[in-house]
């Protein structure tokens, strides 16, 4: 290659000079194509974390309960009873903004064979949705395919999908978001390490053949998208459930038979990545001969096996004495199952095709992308957004259609048409179903259980970064609390722009450190994660979107709650509520549903009060008093109550007196306020009127504010003299189908 | 009582099926596809999932599996043989069970727990359920919208073969309908998932009603 070439090609690759130059230095001579295309992958933002890396070390990674941290396919958290839970969130935004469906269904597949590579049973996959608003055809058919391509993978793969969340907003026009999440179960004692160890053990590829899809996909995922994405269909890999039900099962067997060293999934840049890291964490080295991996098109180069992203596809480090009996097993479940190579101790990943060395990287230096921090800018576009004028915003005349309105916005609606789509009971331990705060799920031959769920707050974390990062995971951490289950650790997905540009850096840097602040605050580790970038069309960068997944656990999972209406007659009160400037407008649903106004910064979380409030009622939960909770959250506590009554079927009227002290109290003499005004920390519980002495002595310990707000049943929902509304007619709104 | 569970590539709902079979007092036996011995069980269930991967159509290829010929033998003297969801798929593919389960109406997976009623009482699947009771079931598929020509369906009802019907119908199936049996009663398939509804800490045990059925001695 002359000079000219080399840097086009390095270029093309999605290398810079300066990691050019880095890579000469490394090697003391120049790569050729083969090794130059292992350290485009390995030193994508995608595979490399070269801008985020410095910024996640913010992240507390510890906690009593953790047996894993970042650094494996995923974190591990201690149940009890010799049980833990692996977890891990990912994204698969890039693919699936330009082939929705395999995009999806591949990011589900993705997930499920890194918590298989823990060791792990697969148990539950939740996920987190963002598209542009459902006006664009283009956004219905990316949230059709997407949702399709989830329940087709998931569905076949018999892992149920439990729970998740979508949003609606422009930012993620032609950008959506596609993270997954997915839990898995296991035995201390069973837990399982991606690292080589044992010089002349055997590299094994277990699964599907190798064709040449996907190749490229780690870097065509760190960059912008683009009309030219729509070419680059060809790096979106092709799913096959079926494969990864398989690959799923004989692992698990190989595992029981304690056959394997070690296991890593194939994701992002194939082979390489799987192996370079394997042989970096053993501190060993990796052959790999190109030539005896069973491939599924003719003519494929040796950088081509090297670098596909062809799925279901294990990597698995077996003794030689073992090595009859792990093929015997992949043969029994009809999978590919075949000796690739060796661990050496060289230290290298060293590639030979046909009996001669092609290529060969140090496994440390692919794993060491070099890293990049930038100076932390404020952007100007924070102190130009327009504050909320009350004294501008018309009191609506008509609060039924108000509310009739925000039930039946796509941020706010029902999700039964999404997750009727998914199998949400496989495997029989769902307790409670989706549409709920939290999944709950039961452990079997224990009274242990766990909750999960994903949350996401892009215009939050857009309007003040550090903020939407603390809100982000506060808001997790009351979703698993009004379940009754105690929140024990994170991962997390950061969905983000450009960090080559200083707004998209500085919202990164920003939110990072809110959600640090919050993780602290309430014991919750950072325990595994995963970073998008470079989430950006023609049209600008998506919301600031940092995911968290939180899981909980259970020591007794009959105890638990749901936001369902159970009794007629129940009492509710309204509890929290946190912000020093109470309910506000800004950023707030009613204001953009009603208004069409996206404007002010919501108010500030006091994270120390909102763990208070969370606490207390987990601990109702948790002692049996009640069973009854949901979190006020989108379009406030009017909404909230009316969300209780709908999923219960039954109807709900507010105390005549209560809706005059929160108009003039909470609302500040309007009654938009007082209903549809959102801040965090707010939950809503009921109970039997008999419990009532029992809860206000509960609530009464911690000094936080409570209101009795009224009384469930009948078939109409009545807030005094503003809403008045069968329930029939807000279930029409509310349970439209969202794909109509 | 020893209830076989067949195991095809792409089960999934397998082991869920063995673990209701153990609720109900019954010793569950793996009957792996490969393998053409039924290892003398008393009843056999054909579990849900996406035996090889539904391709091509489901249970078009799950049907030629070596366990599938002792099954057909065995049901063919008489045996009890439960197939759900795919398992329904399955024995309509092997002849076993009249009619089709064609693709849902609206095009969907669909996924939720619907109510049926319980049509016939007199097959070994449902002996234990009382006749016209309403049951709460799952039911999770893409394939579950029920087909058979007019003088089948006609002759279905004659002979009161229809022995789940939906109160909802989620699928668009003929007639409501949510399972049928052979000629001989002994073989039934239901699309709704009796195995999932195990528990009252899964909301409701009403499933194991199903199960339990076949232990009770059925009225075949």
């Amino acid at each position: 290659m002359d000079e000219l070439s080399i840097k086009d090609t390095y270029t093309a690759l999605g290398l810079s000079d300066f990691e050019y130059d880095r890579i000469l230095e490394l090697m003391e001579r120049p790569p050729n194509f083969l090794e130059l295309s292992l350290f485009s992958v390995m030193w994508s933002e995608h595979c490399g974390y070269k801008n985020s890396r410095p910024l996640l070390s913010r992240f507390p990674n510890d906690g009593p309960r953790v047996l894993q941290g970042p650094g494996e396919n995923a974190g591990v958290v201690e149940v009890g009873d010799g049980w833990a839970l692996a977890f891990k969130v990912e994204s698969h935004n890039h693919p699936s903004a330009v082939e929705p469906y395999e995009g999806a269904a591949t990011g589900v597949g993705g997930i499920v064979r890194d918590i298989l590579a823990m060791g792990a049973r697969p148990v539950a996959v939740l996920d987190s949705l963002r598209f542009g608003p459902l006006d664009e055809e283009r956004n219905r058919y990316l949230f059709r395919e997407v949702v399709r391509g989830i329940g087709g993978y998931g569905n076949a793969v018999g892992v149920p999908t439990v729970g998740g969340e979508v949003e609606f907003d422009r930012s993620y026009s032609g950008n959506p978001l596609v993270n997954a999440m997915c839990v898995g179960l296991i035995r201390t004692e069973d837990l399982m390490s991606a690292k080589a160890t044992g010089e002349g053990n055997l590299v094994v590829l277990i699964g599907s053949k190798t064709g040449r899809d996907g190749i490229h996909g780690a870097t065509f995922a760190s960059d912008e998208l683009s009309e030219e994405s729509e070419s680059r269909r060809s790096n979106v890999q092709v799913g096959d459930p079926f494969a990864e039900k398989m690959a799923i099962e004989c692992c698990l067997k190989l595992l029981e038979g304690n056959l394997l060293v070690s296991l890593q999934d194939l994701g992002a840049a194939g082979i390489t990545s799987s192996a370079s890291e394997m042989a970096a964490k053993g501190g060993v080295g990796i052959e790999i001969e190109t030539d005896k991996v069973p491939l599924r098109e003719s003519g494929m180069e040796p950088w081509e096996i090297m670098i596909s992203e062809s799925q279901e596809r294990m990597l698995a480090i077996v003794e030689p004495d073992d090595i009859e009996k792990v093929l015997a097993l992949t043969e029994r479940y009809g999978l590919v199952g075949v000796v690739v190579g060796r661990v050496a101790g060289h230290g290298e990943l060293r590639v030979i095709h046909d009996g001669e060395v092609v290529g060969g990287v140090s496994a440390g230096h692919l794993a060491d992308a070099p890293t990049y921090e930038r100076e932390v800018v404020r952007p100007k576009y924070l102190d130009e957004i327009p504050k909320v004028n009350l004294n501008k915003l018309p009191e609506p005349d008509d609060f039924n259609e108000v509310l009739l309105k925000l039930l039946g916005s796509p941020n706010l609606r029902s999700r039964h048409s999404i997750y009727e789509q998914y199998d949400h009971e496989v495997q029989t331990n769902t307790v409670v179903r989706p549409g709920a705060d939290a999944a709950v799920m039961r452990i079997k031959g224990t009274k242990r259980g766990f909750a999960a769920t994903i949350d996401g707050r892009g215009r939050h974390c857009y309007l003040d970064p550090r903020g939407g990062g603390a809100a982000t995971v506060a808001e997790a951490y009351g979703n698993l609390s009004c379940v009754g289950a105690e929140p024990v650790a994170v991962t997390d997905c950061l969905n983000f722009g450009s960090p080559e540009k200083p707004d998209g850096y500085f919202q990164l840097a920003e939110c990072i450190e809110g959600m640090a602040e919050a993780c602290e605050v309430f014991g919750t580790p950072v325990v595994s994660g995963n970073v998008s970038l470079f989430n950006e069309t023609d049209r600008g960068a998506i919301f600031p979107t940092p995911v968290v997944g939180m899981v909980g656990i259970f020591e007794d999972v009959s105890r638990h709650a749901t936001p369902r209406f159970k009794r007629e007659g129940d009492m509710a009160v309204a509890l929290g509520g946190v912000g020093s400037e109470g309910v506000s407008l800004a950023g707030s649903e009613y204001l953009s549903v009603v208004h069409g106004e996206g404007s002010g910064s919501p108010p500030e979380v006091n994270l120390a009060v909102e763990k208070k409030v969370s606490d207390l009622v987990r601990g109702m939960v948790r002692s049996g008093l009640i069973d009854t909770a949901h979190d006020i959250s989108g379009g406030g506590e009017v909404v909230a109550v009316a969300e209780m009554a709908l999923a219960g079927g039954v109807g709900f009227e507010y105390e005549e007196e209560e809706v005059g002290r929160m108009v003039e109290g909470q609302g500040r003499g309007r009654a938009d306020l007082a209903f549809f005004g959102e801040e965090s920390g707010g939950f809503v519980i009921a109970f039997p009127e008999e419990k009532w002495d029992d809860v206000q002595e509960a609530l009464g310990v911690d000094g936080i504010a409570y209101d009795t707000i009224g009384e469930v049943g009948g078939d109409r929902f009545k807030v005094g003299n503003f809403i008045d509304l069968p329930l029939s007619e807000m279930k029409e709104a509310y349970e439209r189908d969202l794909f109509e | 009582m020893n209830i076989g569970v067949t195991i095809f590539p792409g089960s999934n709902c397998d082991r869920d099926a063995m673990r209701a079979v153990e609720l109900v007092g019954a010793t569950p036996v793996q009957l792996w596809h490969a393998d053409p011995d039924l290892k003398n069980v008393d009843a056999v269930i054909v579990p849900g999932g996406f035996s090889y991967g539904d391709y091509l159509r489901p249970g078009a290829i799950a049907r030629f599996a070596s366990v599938m010929g002792e099954v057909e033998r065995f049901a063919n003297a008489g045996g009890p043989v439960l197939g759900v969801c795919n398992g329904f798929q399955v024995l309509t593919e092997a002849h076993l069970l009249p009619g089709a389960l064609l693709q849902n109406m609206n095009l969907r997976f669909v996924s939720k727990r619907v109510r049926v009623r319980v049509e016939a009482r007199d097959t070994p699947w449902t002996a234990a359920c009382e006749s016209g009771e309403e049951l709460m079931l799952p039911v999770a598929h893409n394939e579950g919208n029920y087909f058979a020509d007019a003088d089948t369906l006609a002759r279905l009802e004659d002979e009161s073969r229809v022995v789940l019907r939906y109160l909802e119908n989620p699928n668009g199936s003929a007639n409501d309908i949510a399972g049928v049996c052979n000629e001989a009663r002994n073989v039934v398939g239901i699309m709704p998932h009796p195995e999932r509804v195990s528990d009252d800490l899964l909301g409701s045990d009403e499933g194991l009603k199903i199960l339990r059925s076949v232990l009770v001695g059925a009225g075949v």
